[in-house]
């Protein structure tokens, strides 16, 4: 019977034919988890599942990156744990304060592969789909099963395919296809589901994972572009690591990206999106350029061609959070965190930044923040008085200038 | 006599336990006293051991903080009834033991209502009312019966089936 990508990812793990909403136990290749969950999984681990020893500890990745570096005595004794249990156990797959985001390290270090299911003690785990590989989130419990097994249980997802068309108009950004998205759909639509993206050859790696990142905020158990020559061009793509061109799929989505305008998520909610024309003014106070969804290179590179030789407008604080250590370098290399620290932007350790509300840029009462990340709940950054919209590091940097929320193609920048 | 807590749509996990309020930033022995710390502060102190939580769609969206659910267990709730669960919350409640069952009964309740609940027989009785919610799947029943994923594996030595 022909398959989805999923179908055909979990059925190679599980090394037998499976379809939508079928159970199985399969390995996983990567089990990873993070800073501010890892001290539960390693007791779970240790404690309750009494287990001395990880599965295969190549087959283990810890991130030091939700608040990093630590900012109060508990998360300082968290981490000071989490190093010693990776010496011990000889875990090789570590990464401390200031290489980056899990999410963005898993990609760049090649942790992540086409193919391969890959789960993390983080929602957005999702984000590894962006190179075909099935990447799910999961809680501690999961994880610690895994770094004990080296599996973990799945019912097979039903999928939803999206079919993209077109080239993305000046200024519009993937992250802007994807709130479109999640706006259209609402934030449950693929609830226990997968989404398939295919004809996603306009978008840049970069892109393809701001949007995979973003479909946890439909709900999704997975977001997968399906590989193409991009793919190809920068992965081993095993030859059955496609779906069949009748696959049965429960919804089919098709997307023009050329008639996209700039999107932004209001608070409280993912889902409570406007395309920006029919916003009214909102004054910020701050705007966050950075997280798994919207911290690289292409992200920062579009806020510098903004920012560049001008001037972020008085009161109001721009902070630049790099994904990574790489991307910060590369932003260094290429003048671009030039331009951006010339108009005046801040710039923190790569990693999470306020993403989470628990360091680096904490919301007070009534403050509005527009960010680039991809969760805007009541109470996320800070105070639950403070309002976060949520757009794209091109909306963040023209709002940045202006000091209200701002549609980038209202100049022609450079 | 248990109550139950009725909530609306899309409660995501910062709302059940901001990120603030993790055992990560804080301590795990303070967890309860956190839950809907913002959204519901009475929520923590007036709660009892059998209350149960009743909402309607998505509930549990956003994070994958497992410490989320754990905190209401450790408050003592229950169950908990929705039209629909968010999918890593429910992964994350069945783990740890906590009965979910789908069903929409949220227009049809009180907030604050005495409330008898059988797990086994998935029966609800709210005064004269009683809601017959659906049964579990195998894999589901077999986890509760042993009190969340860990047991089961340490009793069994494999995944449930
Ligand atoms: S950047 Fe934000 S959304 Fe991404 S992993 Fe970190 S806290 Fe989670």
């Amino acid at each position: 019977m022909a398959q989805t990508l999923a179908e055909r990812i979990i059925s190679h793990a599980a090394g037998r034919d499976l379809h939508a909403d079928d159970m199985t136990v399969v390995p996983v290749s990567m089990a990873m988890s993070i800073d501010s969950i890892a001290p539960n999984v390693i007791k779970i681990l240790t404690e309750d599942l009494g287990a001395d020893f990880v599965f295969d500890p190549q087959r283990v990745a810890l991130f030091v990156d939700h608040v990093a570096p630590a900012s109060n005595i508990s998360t300082a004794d968290a981490q000071v744990a989490i190093r010693r249990f990776v010496r011990e156990q000889s875990i090789e797959n570590f990464f401390d304060v200031g290489r980056g985001i899990c999410h963005q390290l898993m990609i760049e270090e090649g942790l992540a592969q086409p193919g391969e299911i890959a789960m993390g003690s983080d929602s957005h785990s999702t984000l590894y789909g962006a190179i075909g590989c099935f990447g799910t989130g999961m809680g501690a419990t999961d994880i610690a099963l895994a770094f004990a097994t080296g599996r973990t249980w799945l019912r097979v997802p039903r999928t939803i395919k999206v079919q993209l068309q077109g080239a993305l108009p000046e200024w519009v950004m993937a992250k802007d296809l994807a709130l479109k998205l999640i706006g259209d759909l609402g934030a449950d639509a693929a609830t226990y589901r997968a989404v398939e993206f295919h004809g996603a050859e306009d978008l840049s790696l970069a892109s393809r994972m701001s949007l995979c990142s973003m479909t946890t905020e439909l709900g999704a158990k997975a977001g997968m572009v399906v590989p193409d020559e991009l793919t190809r061009s920068l992965y081993e793509v095993p030859e059955w690591c496609y779906p069949d061109e009748d696959a049965h799929y429960i919804r089919e989505i098709k997307f023009d990206l050329s008639a996209l305008e700039p999107q932004i998520a209001c608070p409280h909610s993912v889902d409570h999106v406007l395309p920006i024309s029919d916003l009214d003014p909102v004054k910020v106070d701050q705007v966050f350029i950075g997280t798994c969804t919207n911290g690289r290179l292409e992200d920062l590179r579009i806020a510098a061609r903004i920012l560049g030789g001008r001037q972020i407008a008085s009161g109001v604080r721009t902070l630049i959070v790099p994904a990574s250590h790489r991307v910060l370098e590369g932003a260094i290399g290429d003048g671009t965190m030039a331009a951006l620290l010339g108009a005046e932007a801040t710039l923190g350790t790569p990693g999470c930044g306020p993403c989470i509300g628990r360091h680096m840029g904490v919301l007070g009462r009534g403050e509005v923040c527009l960010s680039t990340a991809n969760r805007n709940f009541q109470g996320r950054m800070g105070s639950p008085e403070a309002k976060i919209y949520l757009a794209s590091p091109a909306v963040a940097a023209a709002t940045a200038l202006r000091g209200r929320i701002t549609d980038p193609r209202e100049e022609q920048w450079r | 006599m248990p109550r139950i807590w009725k909530f609306g749509d899309d409660v995501d996990t910062d709302q059940i336990l901001p990120g603030r309020y993790a055992p990560y930033m804080t301590s795990e022995e303070e967890l309860a006293r956190y839950a809907f710390i913002e959204h519901r502060p009475e929520f923590s102190q007036l709660i009892q051991e059998g209350d149960i939580i009743v909402a309607g769609e998505n509930f549990g969206c956003g994070s994958s903080r497992e410490y989320a659910p754990r905190a209401l267990k450790k408050c003592g709730v229950a169950a908990i009834v929705a039209q629909s669960f968010a999918r890593i919350f429910y992964r994350n409640a069945l783990n740890l033991g906590i009965p979910l069952f789908e069903a929409d009964i949220a227009g049809q309740v009180e907030d604050g209502t005495e409330v008898e609940l059988d797990v086994e027989g998935g029966v609800l009785r709210v005064g004269e009312h009683k809601f017959q919610l659906p049964p579990p799947p195998e894999f589901v029943r077999q986890t509760w019966a042993t009190g969340g994923i860990v047991n089961y594996f340490r009793q069994h030595g494999h995944f449930p089936s």
